[in-house]
C-alpha cells in the first residue's frame, strides 16, 4: 500500500515537471489584465504579452506592485517584480545586464551610479519637464556628468535627534550649546552619541560636522557635480581633525570607537544619552513612546552643517529589449505624484518630489528630516569615493583614539590624492 | 529436494540485476523506469529553459548528460558506469565547471569598469555622450511607416514634419492632429500604433535606435523618442568607427583608441568611462605581488593565515585532547554528563557564537573588561596583535568540543593491553602517553587534522563575524590586520559594495586552492607512515 501511494507521487511528480516543461516560460509571478481594462483616458494602448521585468527589494516591492498593476490594467503589458536584497541589486545588475539577463528597471541607490556608468550598464533617463517637480538634490545625485541616469524617489539623510524628557524640546544651534545642554541634564559621561560603527570607523555620520569646517570629500564644480580634487586637506581638514582630537579619548571623551549600530540605538532608547546623530531609519521611532525632536545638525566649525544626502530611484539597463515600455512606465507612471505617494506609504523615506515632501513635513519629525536632508550635499558618486572610506574612515579613529590629528589628517589626504592619481 | 536440483534454475537471475529483468513482479525495474521518468523530466525541464534563454553551453552540457544517463541506465553493458554516473556529475557541475569558471575569470580583468563586451562598452560611451539640446522642446510624436522604412512625425507648434533617419524633417500639409496633439494622419505614411511598438521588440528597437536629423546640417541635432509618443532634439558629438576601433568626438577632435587593457584611451591618456572584458594573461597574479599598495598586506595576510589555520589547529587538538584524557578516566564522576556540556560551544551556530564573543571583547561595554580585567581599557578588537589574539582564543572556543569528541573516541578505541604491557615494562604515565596513546591516536585523528586545517586555513565566519579583517592596515588596500586569504578575496572582490576586482579576487582563488591542495596532499602523504606503526 505504502509503496504504490509513493509511485503515485512519483508518477504525479512526473507528470507535473512534464507539464511545466511543455508550458515553456515559467508562470510570470503578475497576471495580465486583459484588454477590456484599458479604459483610462491616456492613449488606449495595448501592449498584450510584452514584458517589463523589474528588481526591487522586498521594502518597495508591495508599492510598486499597485503602480504596476495600474501600468498592466491601462496597457495590458505584464509587469514582473523580481524581489533581491537590496545589497545585491546592485552587483547583480552589473552583472546580469552585459549577459542579457538583466532587468529593464532597477531599484537603487544614488551612489552606486559611478559604479554602474563605468560598467555601461545603465541608460540615461528623461523627464522633461517633470524635472521641476524634484527637489534638486535628488535630481543632482541622479546626475553623473551632466546627464540624468535614474528617476529619483526618495531622499534620506541624518539629522539631530534629542530626546526631549531629558533636554528639553528645544534645539541647540551650536556644538557648545549641544554640549552644554547635555552637561546640565547631567550626560557629562555620554552627551552625545557619533560615530556608530565600532572600530571601523564611521566617516558618514561625522561628515556634517567636518562639512561645518568647510573641508568637503571632494570639491564639486559650479554644476554641482563633483571632482576629483580632494577638499578635505588644508587648514579646513586641520582644524577638523584638531576637533575630533579634542573630543577623542584624550580630550574631552565625547568620541569613541565602542560604539556600533546596535549599541547606539540601545543607549539613545533606554536614556543613557539626550543626542543622536542619526537617521530615520532607527528602531526606536518604531516603538513611539520617545519624546523627539528632529532638528538639522549644529555646526562645530562656523559654516552649514552639511550632512550626505542618499538619494534612491529607479535605474533603466542599457540593454533593455523594451525601452520604450520602461521609459513610458518610468516618466508616465512612477513620476506622477500618486505613485510616488504610494511609494511612501508602503515605505516612508523622505520624498524626492518636493509637492510631496511638503506634505508629509506636516508630521515634525519628518519635517525635521526633511530640513536636515534640504541643506545636506548628495553622496559622492563617483568611483574615486570608493578609495576614500577605508582611508578616511581609519584616520578618524586612529584620532579619536589618540593618535597626532594634524600629521594623522594630512597623511591621510596625502595617500588618498596619490591613490586617485 | 537437494540444493544441486535448485542451482541452474537460478543461475540467469543471479547474473541479471533486479532491475533489468521482468519476471514476475518485477518491481525493480518499474522503479527503475520510474527514477528515470524524473530524471528525463528535469532534464528536458532543463534543456527547455537552456533553449529558451538561448544558453547555449547549458544546452549542450544537459542534453549530452541527459543522453549519457538514458544510455548507461538502459544498457547492459555499462553496469560499473551506473554507480559511478551519479557521482561524476556532481563532480563536473559543482568542481569542475566552478573551477574551470573561476579559472577563465582569474585570466580577465572582470571588475569594477570591464563588466561587458567591447560592443557594450561601445553602446555605452553614445548613451553616455548624447544629450538633449539645451532649450528643446517636446513634441508630440508619432511613428509612421511607408513600407520601406519608419520615421518620426512631430508637432511643432500645429505644425507637423516627417522625416526619417536619412531624410531630414520636412513639414508636410494635411496631416489631421487628436487633442493631445500626437500626428493620427499623415499623406503617404501610415501611423504605427503604440501597441504595435510595445508588442513587436525588432520595431520596439528600430524605434528606440531611430535618429531623424532636424535639418541637412548634422551639427543641428536629431529627434529621438523615448517612450514613443514624444520626441526631442538630441546631439552626440561621439562617433564610433568599428574598423579602425576608435571613437571620435567630432567637437573637440578627440580620439579614443581601443586598447589591449579594455579601455577606450585618447592620445592624452584621458579614458571614457567604460571599458569591456578582456583577457590579461597572468597579469593578475604578477598584480598580487608586484602591486606596492596589494603586495605588502597580501604577504602580511599570507603569514597570518598560516599562523591562524596552524595554531588554530594545535590548540584545540592540545585542549580537546588534554580534556579527553582527563574525562576519559573512570575515576571521574557523572563522565556522560559533564562530556555533554563540553560539546556545548560546538553545537552553536559559529556565526552567532562569534558575534556575541565580539559584543564581550567590546573595549567599553564588553564584559571580558569589565569583570577580568577590572574595567581596564584594553582595545581588544582595535589593536592588530590583540585582534589576532581574539580570534586565536574564540576559535579555540569553537573547535575543541570537535578535538574533545574525537579524541575521546580514539581513546575508548585503543586497545588496553598495549598500555598495560607498558606498564608493566615499567613505562611511567608520560612515556605511555608519548610513546603508544599519541602515536596511535594521531593514526585517526592526523587526517582530520588536516582537514581541520584546510578548513580554517578558509574559515571566513569567523573572520568576519569576528573583526571584519580589522584593523585596517594603512593605505588603500582595503585589507586589515586579521584578515585571512579568504577575506581578503572577499575584499577584494568588491561584493560588499566597494570598487570589485573579481579578476584577481579568482585569481588568488586559484592560488588559495593551490596551496591548500598542495599541503594537504604532503600531509596527508605522511600520516601514511604513522598508519605503519600499525
Amino acid at each position: 500500500m505504502r509503496k504504490q501511494i509513493a509511485w503515485g507521487a512519483a508518477f504525479a511528480a512526473t507528470a507535473a515537471l512534464v507539464a511545466g516543461c511543455s508550458s515553456g516560460d515559467a508562470e510570470p509571478a503578475e497576471t495580465s489584465a486583459g484588454p477590456d481594462a484599458a479604459e483610462s483616458e491616456a492613449p488606449a494602448i495595448d501592449g498584450t504579452g510584452a514584458e517589463l521585468v523589474i528588481w526591487t527589494d522586498a521594502e518597495r516591492e508591495e508599492a510598486l506592485a499597485t503602480a504596476a498593476e495600474q501600468f498592466e490594467a491601462d496597457t495590458g503589458a505584464t509587469v514582473t517584480l523580481v524581489q533581491k536584497n537590496f545589497e545585491d541589486l546592485r552587483n547583480d545588475f552589473i552583472a546580469q545586464v552585459p549577459t542579457g539577463e538583466g532587468p529593464d528597471i532597477t531599484v537603487g541607490a544614488h551612489d552606486w551610479l559611478g559604479a554602474l556608468v563605468t560598467a555601461g550598464v545603465v541608460d540615461t533617463v528623461d523627464i522633461g519637464d517633470k524635472a521641476a517637480e524634484f527637489q534638486q538634490v535628488a535630481l543632482d545625485a541622479m546626475t553623473y556628468d551632466g546627464q540624468l541616469y535614474g528617476l529619483p524617489y526618495s531622499t534620506e539623510a541624518i539629522a539631530l535627534i534629542q530626546n526631549a524628557d531629558l533636554v528639553g524640546d528645544t534645539a541647540p544651534t551650536t556644538w557648545d550649546e549641544l554640549i552644554e545642554m547635555s552637561n546640565e541634564a547631567g550626560f557629562e559621561d555620554r552627551p552625545f552619541i557619533l560615530f556608530t560603527n565600532g572600530t571601523a570607523g564611521d566617516g558618514y555620520s561625522a561628515y556634517p560636522l567636518q562639512t561645518s569646517f568647510g573641508a568637503p570629500v571632494f570639491v564639486q564644480d559650479e554644476s554641482g557635480s563633483y571632482t576629483t580634487e580632494v577638499g578635505m586637506g588644508g587648514e579646513a581638514g586641520e582644524a577638523f581633525a584638531q576637533f575630533l582630537y579634542d573630543n577623542g579619548s584624550a580630550g574631552t571623551g565625547v568620541f569613541s570607537d565602542t560604539i556600533d549600530y546596535d549599541t547606539s540605538n540601545q543607549l539613545f532608547a533606554s536614556g543613557e544619552s539626550p543626542f543622536i546623530l542619526q537617521g530615520p531609519w532607527m528602531p526606536f521611532f518604531d516603538e513611539g513612546d520617545m519624546n523627539l525632536v528632529v532638528s538639522p545638525m549644529v555646526s562645530a566649525g562656523g559654516e552649514t552643517a552639511a550632512p550626505f544626502v542618499g538619494v534612491q530611484g529607479f535605474y533603466l539597463s542599457a540593454q533593455s529589449e523594451n525601452a520604450l515600455l520602461a521609459n513610458e512606465f518610468l516618466t508616465n507612471y512612477m513620476a506622477t505624484e500618486d505613485a510616488q505617494r504610494t511609494l511612501y506609504e508602503a515605505d516612508p523615506r523622505l520624498p524626492a518630489l518636493s509637492a510631496l515632501a511638503e506634505e508629509v513635513s506636516a508630521d515634525p519629525i519628518t519635517a525635521g528630516f526633511v530640513e536636515s536632508a534640504s541643506a545636506g550635499v548628495p553622496m559622492p558618486s563617483i568611483p574615486e569615493m570608493g578609495n576614500v572610506w577605508e582611508l578616511w574612515n581609519a584616520a578618524e579613529i586612529q584620532i579619536i583614539t589618540g593618535a597626532d590629528p594634524v600629521s594623522t589628517w594630512n597623511d591621510m589626504v596625502a595617500e588618498l590624492e596619490a591613490s586617485i592619481g | 529436494m537437494t540444493v544441486e536440483t535448485g542451482a541452474p534454475r537460478q543461475e540467469p537471475d543471479l547474473r541479471e540485476s533486479h532491475a533489468r529483468g521482468w519476471r514476475g513482479v518485477g518491481w525493480g525495474f518499474v522503479a527503475k523506469l520510474l527514477m528515470m521518468a524524473l530524471v528525463n523530466a528535469l532534464g528536458l525541464s532543463i534543456i527547455f529553459a537552456a533553449l529558451n534563454v538561448e544558453a547555449w553551453g547549458i544546452l549542450a552540457a544537459s542534453t549530452t548528460l541527459l543522453i549519457a544517463a538514458d544510455v548507461i541506465y538502459f544498457m547492459k553493458r555499462t553496469l560499473p558506469l551506473k554507480y559511478i554516473f551519479p557521482g561524476l556529475v556532481f563532480l563536473l557541475v559543482f568542481q569542475v565547471f566552478v573551477l574551470g569558471y573561476t579559472g577563465y575569470v582569474a585570466f580577465t580583468n572582470y571588475g569594477t569598469g570591464h563588466a561587458g563586451s567591447m560592443q557594450q562598452a561601445v553602446d555605452a560611451a553614445l548613451i553616455q555622450d548624447e544629450q538633449r539640446v539645451e532649450g528643446s522642446p517636446t513634441y508630440p510624436l508619432a511613428v509612421v511607416d511607408n513600407g520601406d522604412e519608419i520615421g518620426f512625425a512631430i508637432n511643432a507648434d500645429g505644425e507637423v514634419s516627417v522625416g526619417t533617419e536619412t531624410q531630414p524633417l520636412e513639414p508636410v500639409g494635411g496631416a489631421v492632429v487628436d487633442d493631445a496633439g500626437t500626428p493620427v494622419e499623415v499623406e503617404g505614411w501610415e501611423i504605427v500604433p503604440r501597441s504595435a511598438l510595445f508588442t513587436d521588440q525588432d520595431l520596439q528597437n528600430q524605434v528606440v535606435a531611430l535618429r531623424v536629423p532636424v535639418s541637412d546640417d548634422a551639427e543641428s541635432g536629431s529627434i529621438r523618442t523615448r517612450d514613443g509618443s514624444s520626441g526631442a532634439i538630441y546631439s552626440s558629438s561621439l562617433d564610433w568607427d568599428p574598423d579602425a576601433r576608435t571613437l571620435t568626438d567630432s567637437e573637440t577632435g578627440t580620439v579614443y583608441e581601443a586598447t589591449d587593457t579594455g579601455n577606450f584611451v585618447a592620445a592624452d591618456g584621458s579614458s571614457l568611462p567604460a571599458g569591456w572584458v578582456v583577457t590579461v594573461g597572468f597579469d593578475n597574479f604578477v598584480d598580487a605581488v608586484t602591486d606596492t599598495n596589494l603586495s605588502g598586506p597580501l604577504a602580511k595576510v599570507t603569514v597570518w593565515t598560516f599562523a591562524f589555520a596552524i595554531l588554530t589547529v594545535l590548540t584545540s587538538f592540545g585542549l580537546g585532547l588534554l580534556f579527553a584524557i582527563i574525562y576519559n578516566d573512570p575515576r571521574i564522576r557523572a563522565r556522560r554528563t559533564l562530556r555533554t556540556l563540553f560539546i556545548l560551544p560546538y553545537a552553536f551556530p559559529a556565526f552567532m557564537s562569534a558575534l556575541l564573543w565580539r559584543g564581550m571583547f567590546n573595549r567599553e561595554f564588553g564584559i571580558i573588561n569589565d569583570w577580568f580585567f577590572f574595567g581596564m581599557d584594553i582595545n581588544w578588537l582595535g589593536d592588530p596583535l590583540l585582534a589576532k589574539v581574539v580570534i586565536l582564543w574564540v576559535n579555540l572556543w569553537l573547535s575543541y568540543p570537535y578535538w574533545f569528541l574525537v579524541c575521546t573516541g580514539a581513546l575508548q578505541a585503543l586497545p588496553g593491553d598495549i598500555t598495560e604491557a607498558a606498564r608493566i615494562d615499567g613505562a611511567g604515565r608520560w612515556r605511555q602517553f608519548r610513546s603508544i596513546t599519541l602515536p596511535l591516536l594521531m593514526v585517526s585523528t592526523a587526517p582530520l587534522a588536516i582537514a581541520s586545517f584546510a578548513f580554517n586555513f578558509n574559515n571566513f565566519t569567523i573572520i568576519y563575524m569576528l573583526t571584519e579583517g580589522g584593523p585596517p592596515f594603512p593605505g588603500t588596500s582595503g585589507l586589515g590586520s586579521s584578515d585571512i586569504l579568504i577575506s581578503a578575496i572577499y575584499s577584494i572582490s568588491g561584493v560588499d559594495g566597494g570598487v570589485a576586482n573579481y579578476g584577481l579576487a579568482s585569481a588568488l582563488s586559484i592560488v588559495v586552492f593551490i596551496v591548500v591542495g598542495v599541503i594537504s596532499a604532503i600531509a596527508f602523504r605522511q600520516t601514511r607512515k604513522l598508519e605503519e606503526i600499525q
